[in-house]
């Protein structure tokens, strides 16, 4: 029989997951502000400027608004509290 | 950002491009909210035209199959399941040891299970990890530190064992672990999951290079010497197990990857350099010993020198340059002499690097990653950027600043090289902290 051996893993430690919860969905978009988050990737500008334009043309009641935050791959508190404060929905991109 | 937005109350939905699914869909499980909403558009975005980005939006969704404008739409309104509302909270555990199995057997789990860079391991037995942990004072349940992939991803915390434990796997001798141990606390990561393929270089000042006999000289920055190549190896090996992963599409997106990926170590040869070391440059004493860990391994320029045209090759190699990873230059110990016959020290040879390395501001603009991550502070006045954002398109603009641009001197006096590579030096930490 071939010997076993042991062996250590060699991962590290993750920490604990801790659950949220997402946001109540809206019945729809009509007469709502819906922030697009250009997230400031190259060419993320464009991206959102034609998610503008195609919802003026297909969905023209819903209240689109392009916003930035302040730097990329950064957390802008500020941005998100204006986001919070007057804005129904977001939809960010293109990138993570 | 999308996590929350949907704290705050905000309906989100995040758009990725379709490489990025799995790497969106893990993070999302790593924040606790698994069914964040997420649309997809193909890749790239970068360097596409309105109409194609236009095209994108009133396609199909590459990864649902299913319209994108009903993805995104949907996402904000269609309501939510009872999955939606719980979230997901779970503890992950990471065992101490592996279930006993042959050698062979273990072996492939590790390839297997990503545990490796593919190159013969040795097994970190319990004796190995035993032996290995007499090469520090400090106890094996000591946190040393954490390590994340990239900005957005989670800390993973790692300790003195699990350092040991990858040690042993690349093959180190117990006295390389102070070092090894430093580079796991500088917080960097030698596995970056950057999309640019970023890759970490160390260099190693002080006493310790000489106790455990690492190479400054002939090929030191090559495959000639067991502690340069083992300490840089375990650096990369421990950052990859110790941060979560670096699997390629989940944990890695570096496009091209990066060769100095495998092991880039190597020490200054402090006793033929002309200057003084690295590591007395940034306030350590000469008789301390300290790890430099720099961030780049994008680009790599070479010459000889300075021969009578000197400026003219260092500016082209400046102006060439990737823009957003100033360099750092590894100068055998000829060159180095050359230039302070020429009147330089460390700090005037940078002045002068910095003070050459010119491009139009057309051209520097026009960078990716100078766009996605330089142009918004420029926007919002921080300096120098701003000053760059008013130079006219064919300004020459200077790309550096001087308290970027590192020296280090290495090689073995067989030829009067120098190497200039991409490197944005991240951390200077003690050795001697974990002896």
């Amino acid at each position: 029989m071939t010997e076993h051996v042991t062996v250590h893993d060699p991962r590290g430690y993750p920490p604990k997951v801790t659950g949220k919860r997402l946001a109540p969905r809206l019945d729809n978009l009509d007469r709502k502000k819906v922030y697009l988050v250009d997230c400031l990737f190259d060419n993320s500008e464009v991206f959102m400027e034609q998610m503008r334009d195609w919802f003026a043309a297909h969905l023209p009641a819903v209240d689109t608004q392009i916003i930035k935050p302040r730097q990329s791959w950064v957390d802008d508190p500020d941005m998100r509290a204006k986001i919070a404060a007057d804005g129904s929905a977001a939809i960010l991109g293109v990138g993570l | 950002m999308a996590a929350s937005l949907e704290q705050s109350g905000v309906p989100t939905i995040a758009v990725h491009t379709q490489v990025f699914a799995r790497l969106a869909k893990s993070v999302a499980l790593a924040n606790g909210m698994p069914r964040m909403r997420q649309a997809f558009v193909p890749q790239p975005v970068v360097d596409r035209s309105a109409a194609d980005l236009r095209g994108y939006i009133e396609g199909i969704d590459p990864i649902s199959k299913r319209p994108f404008v009903q993805e995104v739409i949907e996402g904000l309104t269609k309501p939510l399941q009872q999955e939606d509302l719980q979230g997901l909270s779970f503890e992950r555990n990471t065992p101490r040891l592996v279930d006993p199995d042959t050698e062979e057997n273990l072996h492939r789990l590790f390839i297997e299970n990503h545990w490796t860079d593919f190159l013969p391991i040795s097994l970190p037995t319990e004796k190995r990890v035993a032996e290995m942990l007499k090469g520090t004072s400090h106890p094996p349940d000591k946190v040393v530190g954490r390590l994340r992939p990239t900005n957005f991803r989670e800390f993973w915390e790692l300790t003195v064992e699990k350092v040991a434990v990858n040690a042993v796997m690349a093959g180190a001798r117990p006295e390389y672990l102070p070092v090894i141990l430093a580079l796991a606390a500088s917080g960097i990561t030698a596995r970056s999951s950057s999309t640019t393929s970023f890759a970490t270089i160390s260099v190693i000042n002080g006493p310790i290079r000489n106790e455990i006999g690492m190479n400054s000289g002939i090929g030191a920055m090559g495959p000639y010497n067991h502690a340069n190549a083992a300490v840089g190896r375990a650096y990369a090996l421990l950052s990859q197990n110790l941060q979560g992963g670096s699997v390629p599409g989940e944990t890695y997106m570096g496009s091209q990857g990066n060769w100095y990926a495998y092991s880039a170590t190597f020490a200054e040869a402090e006793e033929h350099s002309p200057w003084e070391p690295l590591h007395v440059q940034k306030g350590f004493k000469p008789t301390d010993s300290v790890a430099s860990v720099f961030f780049g391994g994008w680009y790599t320029h070479a010459g000889y020198g300075p021969r009578a045209t000197w400026q003219e090759k260092m500016r082209h190699c400046l102006s060439a340059a990737e823009h957003y990873s100033p360099p750092f230059f590894v100068l055998d110990p000829i060159a180095a002499r050359g230039f302070a016959e020429l009147g330089f020290d460390k700090k005037k040879l940078i002045e002068w690097f910095a003070k050459n390395a010119l491009l139009p501001a057309r051209e520097y603009w026009d960078n990716q990653h100078i766009q996605t991550l330089i142009h918004p502070l420029a926007v919002a006045g921080v300096e120098p950027y701003a000053t760059r954002l008013k130079a006219k398109p064919d300004e020459l603009i200077e790309m550096f600043e001087a308290e970027q641009i590192n020296i280090v001197v290495a090689g073995g006096e067989t030829q009067g090289a120098w190497k200039m590579i991409s490197g944005n030096l991240r951390a200077t930490v003690s050795i001697d902290a974990w002896r």
